[in-house]
């Protein structure tokens, strides 16, 4: 039941071959017997699950089938979810109990979802190796002594040990993609706009995106039909019409022109490089058309997002000041007191580091220097991406410098881990859909390949993906921790 | 950067750092600094800045009332209210 995809799934609960209430007991057994050795949850949400999965059950024997109905999937816990604890994978909401639901968790449990429970992160989503989480680290599926990536690692590593058919996440610099590629599963980060931001927990509003994390690309374009959409409730999502994401990916793009950026294969692992180039020549045989593009100040996105991520992150983060809701400290005299204290306590180191970097860069006599240059750099990285989709109508290209690290292994130097994210940060700066799906293995852990799309191409993205893995086997490839 | 300025920023920001500390936090800050400064080597004088990635336009929703007031919902996540109100230290004497 658990190597079944969402759209399998979908059918067999329709068909009536298998019941939401079985499939539900079954995906929470498979947590309890095995995430004790990935920490891949941060909540169990069982009773609400069975109870959730009796009246989809009742709804579909009456005949009314509501297009996901009765699917189990797993929340990163950054999306509020009313009445279940929401952490972010912090101290600071240890205790946090959301009032209300993100616009993602709605649309998703209108579709008939069933939520099995909370995933690890990276504090805040701040990391990329799902280290920073004051609920421990996640391990990666394919080899327990390594990271899965982050920041929404939790999410990427139940997909890939197959504790849950799917699962959602958000992307700030790559926080979907990284950790997609290292535990091999597909995960999309669409436009940004595409997906509501309303209770999401904020890191860098103008950068975050919510997205999906499945096993097929298939999967990918059905969870991204029913999470896209305008939203009141975020001024920034899109008016754009939501195509139907399944029955487009089907469709086969002819003449498609594919761009690979020079840069990012200057100097890749020899290994990377390699499963690389054997991926284009699969999809050469197959008619794709390739062209080498340059986006030569791609490599200044990680130095642009180091500024402009913290500094709206230490703006967003002031509200967790310990008086409304969140980590509150004891014994205070004074309000500096109760702000320092609860602050102290209640953020983790990289938060911490985050929002002082973020302070710095904010404050008098800094702003031109830092927030005002990164501001410019992204134009001119954005200009870029825009001059190439004039002659290219995809962008293809490793998700990672390298397959998974060691836990631990990067963990004093923040900068070696930021440069994990080089090859997904400008997307994030540029606004751009891109997804990464599995090409490969280095030393048997998992390697992603990304495909980067223009504004709102999400369609062009899961159609190459799609026909990518009718021709190749890499999205059937499971972690023996998974069983059979 | 020097000590100060950590000082200075972390009073800003609202957050303690113990004084065993603040050489860690500049060491740390210092290198994120230098990679962050590598974006100097574009001469950016005549681009625009771009702040969103979509260009869009904020935009006002109507002045309607659409919600309720859930004050009593929202303080259940704080012990520290009384009568619809957060409690904190004292401000003034």
């Amino acid at each position: 039941m658990h190597n079944k995809t969402v759209s399998e799934l979908k059918k067999d609960l329709k068909d009536k071959k298998i019941s939401s209430l079985e499939l539900t007991n079954h995906f929470i057994d498979r947590i309890k017997s095995i995430d004790p050795q990935l920490n891949s949850f941060v909540s169990l949400t069982e009773e609400y699950a069975i109870m959730q999965a009796k009246k989809i059950d009742s709804e579909i024997a009456k005949g009314s089938f509501r297009p996901l109905a009765g699917i189990p999937l797993a929340q990163k816990d950054i999306f509020c979810t009313k009445g279940i604890r929401t952490t972010c994978g912090s101290k600071m909401l240890e205790n946090f109990i959301s009032p209300y639901d993100a616009t993602v968790v709605e649309k998703l449990n209108d579709a008939g979802m069933i939520i099995i429970g909370k995933t690890n992160m990276d504090e805040f989503a701040m990391g990329s190796s799902n280290e920073t989480s004051y609920f421990g680290d996640v391990k990666n599926p394919w080899n327990t002594d390594y990271v899965p990536g982050g920041s929404s690692g939790g999410s990427a590593a139940s997909v890939s040990a197959r504790l849950i058919p799917c699962s959602t996440g958000t992307d700030t610099g790559g926080s979907i993609r990284q950790p997609a590629s290292l535990t091999g599963v597909c995960g999309i980060k669409p436009t940004y706009g595409r997906v509501s931001r309303y209770g999401m927990i904020a890191f860098a509003s103008s950068l975050d995106q919510a997205g999906v994390f499945t096993r097929t690309a298939e999967d990918c374009a059905i969870l991204l039909t029913h999470i896209s959409g305008y939203d009141p409730k975020d001024s920034t999502s899109s008016k754009k019409d939501t195509p139907d994401y399944e029955q487009e990916c089907k469709r086969k793009f002819t003449n498609m022109t594919i761009g690979i950026p020079i840069e990012f294969l200057d100097g890749l692992d020899n290994k990377v490089r390699e499963v690389f180039d054997e991926n284009i020549k699969v999809l050469e045989k197959n008619g794709c058309k390739f062209k080498k593009i340059s986006l030569k100040s791609s490599r200044l996105g990680v130095s642009a997002y180091q500024v402009v991520a913290p500094a709206e992150c230490s703006s967003n983060l002031s509200r967790f000041d310990g008086v409304r809701f969140g980590h509150r400290a004891e014994n205070v005299k004074s309000i500096d007191e109760l702000y320092k204290k609860s602050r102290s306590e209640g953020f983790g180191q990289e938060v911490k580091r985050r929002i002082l970097i973020g302070t710095y860069a904010l404050s008098a006599g800094y702003y031109d220097a830092y927030y005002l240059k990164a501001q410019k750099i992204r134009k001119v990285i954005s200009n870029e991406f825009a001059q190439a989709f004039k002659e290219v109508d995809l962008i293809l290209g490793p998700t990672a410098p390298d397959c998974a690290f060691k836990i631990g292994e990067k963990t004093n130097d923040p900068i070696a881990m930021y440069l994990s994210d080089v090859f997904t940060v400008s997307t994030n700066l540029a606004g751009l859909p891109a997804m990464s799906l599995p090409m490969g293995f280095k030393d048997n852990l998992p390697l992603g390949l990304q495909i980067i799309g223009n504004h709102f191409d999400e369609t062009k993205i899961l159609s190459l993906a799609h026909h990518y893995q009718q021709i190749t086997d890499w999205h059937t490839k499971k972690p023996k921790i998974s069983g059979d | 950067m020097n000590k100060e300025t950590i000082i200075k920023i972390s009073d800003l920001a609202k957050i303690d750092i113990k004084d065993s500390q603040i050489d860690d936090v500049l060491i740390s800050l210092e290198k994120i600094l230098n990679l962050v400064d590598e974006m100097n080597s574009v001469d950016t004088d005549s681009v625009t800045p771009m702040s969103h990635p979509l260009n869009l336009k904020q935009e006002l929703r109507k002045d309607m009332v659409t919600a309720s007031n859930e004050r009593e919902l929202f303080q259940k996540n704080n012990k520290y209210t009384d009568n619809g109100y957060y409690k904190v230290p004292k401000i003034i004497d």
